[in-house]
């Protein structure tokens, strides 16, 4: 017997909860970075050479982030008429989640790997 | 005509711009500027300056550019999705790209230079309005002094700053970036001079009514120079005799200042031991001759408002002067 219930990817869909995550990571990851910098440079004293933790943080916000893109770039291309999609309808309102939250993903992932970036090269507790 | 109506008026704007631009230039100079380095810190972020400079005004032309263009098509030359391609490229992925290569040349820049144990620290705390300084060499006797900065070419010194009363600034804008000074808190700023010579530091922190007066002479000087000028003036002592020294002993000057060789050792103003050698008065203010250094004695308000010195308005003249010229090495 054929198994009715429709694939994982078909399942997820954007919705405003799916919007806020981007900015959320984003803005959670900020803060990770600041709490991670000053907690380490205070206990330890110096900074480490590899930081691990501050690496998995940040690939972790970078892959919640990119899977929001790719469930919105997915709901994006559903078939439907042509743009602008400013009706009340179902569709017109997931395409225009869909691509708002593409457009968030983008903007966050940018913007996580420029707050990633200066603790990489300045490497210095000062 | 209107024609000359036009000539005139282009006349009275071209002459408006080059009031302004001799205005500007009058700020120029070589000693206080963050465009004539003499530190390794420095000469970064003015080769930084240079390329955001010329980067901008390479961008600002293109964006001229396009404006002009478009507003020149013809109609229905440009159409929508052209647009909206234009507004991805050079609206989102342009500036990406951009932003992350400033970001990846920038960032080493402001890695702070490598310091270790065996570099010469100098301690400075900045006060309401002067600057007290203290040479810490390692495996030496410290020096005391004030309202002046020397460095060693070519060696990484590090300066600990800190302050006692208000939130002051460090900045000796040839040689590296700013650094706060801040009550209870010690910043430290890893420096390198590259060239030998005389440049001036100030206070970018409002602390006060004399806050544009709180400046500092600063002398890089060859490595040799710096030590022979170390171990001298850590020799130095004054005498406690003469006219001069009997004056600042009966006003009282030694209950806040401090004069190595004699019974003075206070630590509320600045320390007078190498008074002669200062190239200004009242922290980068005035030349310090004989009659400026009385008159600043007499009434210190007058040159600095708001400094904590009280003024000796019933001192004689003659006093005064002694006293001036007994700083300035007189015995």
């Amino acid at each position: 017997m054929k198994d009715e219930r429709p694939r994982t990817k078909e399942r997820v869909k954007v919705t405003l909860w799916t919007l806020i995550v981007p900015p959320t990571t984003w803005a959670a990851h900020f803060l990770f970075s600041y709490l991670w910098a000053a907690i380490s440079c205070a206990k330890v004293g110096k900074f480490a050479t590899f930081p691990t933790l501050f690496v998995v943080g940040t690939v972790i916000a970078l892959i919640v982030i990119a899977a929001s893109g790719w469930i919105a770039w997915r709901q994006s291309r559903v078939p439907g008429d042509a743009p602008p999609h400013q009706d009340s309808t179902d569709v017109d309102r997931l395409r225009f989640l869909a691509v708002s939250t593409m457009l968030l993903a983008g903007l966050s992932f940018v913007a996580v790997i420029y707050t990633a970036l200066p603790v990489v090269f300045i490497g210095n507790c000062r | 005509m209107r024609w000359q109506r036009e000539a005139t008026g282009t006349r009275v704007r071209l002459r408006r711009l080059a009031a302004t631009a001799i205005l500007l230039i009058t700020g120029c100079n070589r000693h206080q500027s963050a465009l004539a380095p003499f530190g390794a810190e420095a000469d970064d972020t003015l080769s930084l300056t240079i390329v955001l400079a010329s980067g901008a005004a390479v961008i600002a032309l293109g964006v001229v550019l396009l404006v002009w263009n478009a507003s020149r098509a013809r109609e229905h030359a440009l159409s929508e999705s052209g647009g909206l391609r234009l507004v991805l490229w050079a609206g989102a992925i342009f500036p990406t790209v951009v932003l992350t290569v400033l970001l990846l040349f920038a960032l080493p820049a402001m890695r702070p230079l490598p310091e270790s144990d065996a570099d010469l620290r100098i301690q400075v705390e900045g006060e309401q309005f002067w600057w007290r300084v203290r040479y810490a060499p390692p495996g030496a006797a410290p020096l005391m002094a004030a309202n002046e900065v020397r460095v060693p070419v070519g060696r990484t010194v590090v300066f600990e700053l800190t302050a006692t009363d208000v939130i002051h600034s460090f900045w000796i804008p040839g040689l590296a970036g700013k650094m706060d000074m801040i009550p209870g808190r010690t910043n430290q700023l890893v420096v390198r001079a590259t060239k030998p010579g005389t440049f001036r530091g100030v206070c970018t922190e409002f602390c006060g009514l004399s806050h544009a007066l709180m400046a500092f002479d600063v002398i890089a000087m060859e490595p040799a120079a710096f030590d022979a000028w170390l171990a001298e003036a850590r020799r130095t002592e004054r005498a406690s005799s003469g006219r001069g020294a009997q004056a600042f002993d009966r006003r009282g000057c030694g209950a806040c200042h401090a004069i190595a060789g004699t019974p003075h050792h206070a630590v509320i103003g600045p320390d007078l031991t190498h008074y002669s050698e200062r190239l200004t008065l009242g922290a980068g203010i005035l030349e310090p001759t004989v009659a400026n250094t009385a008159a600043f004695i007499r009434d210190p308000s007058a040159f600095k408002p708001g400094a904590r010195m009280p003024a000796y308005a019933a001192m004689p003249q003659a006093e005064a002067e002694a006293i001036a010229r007994y700083l300035k090495g007189a015995p």
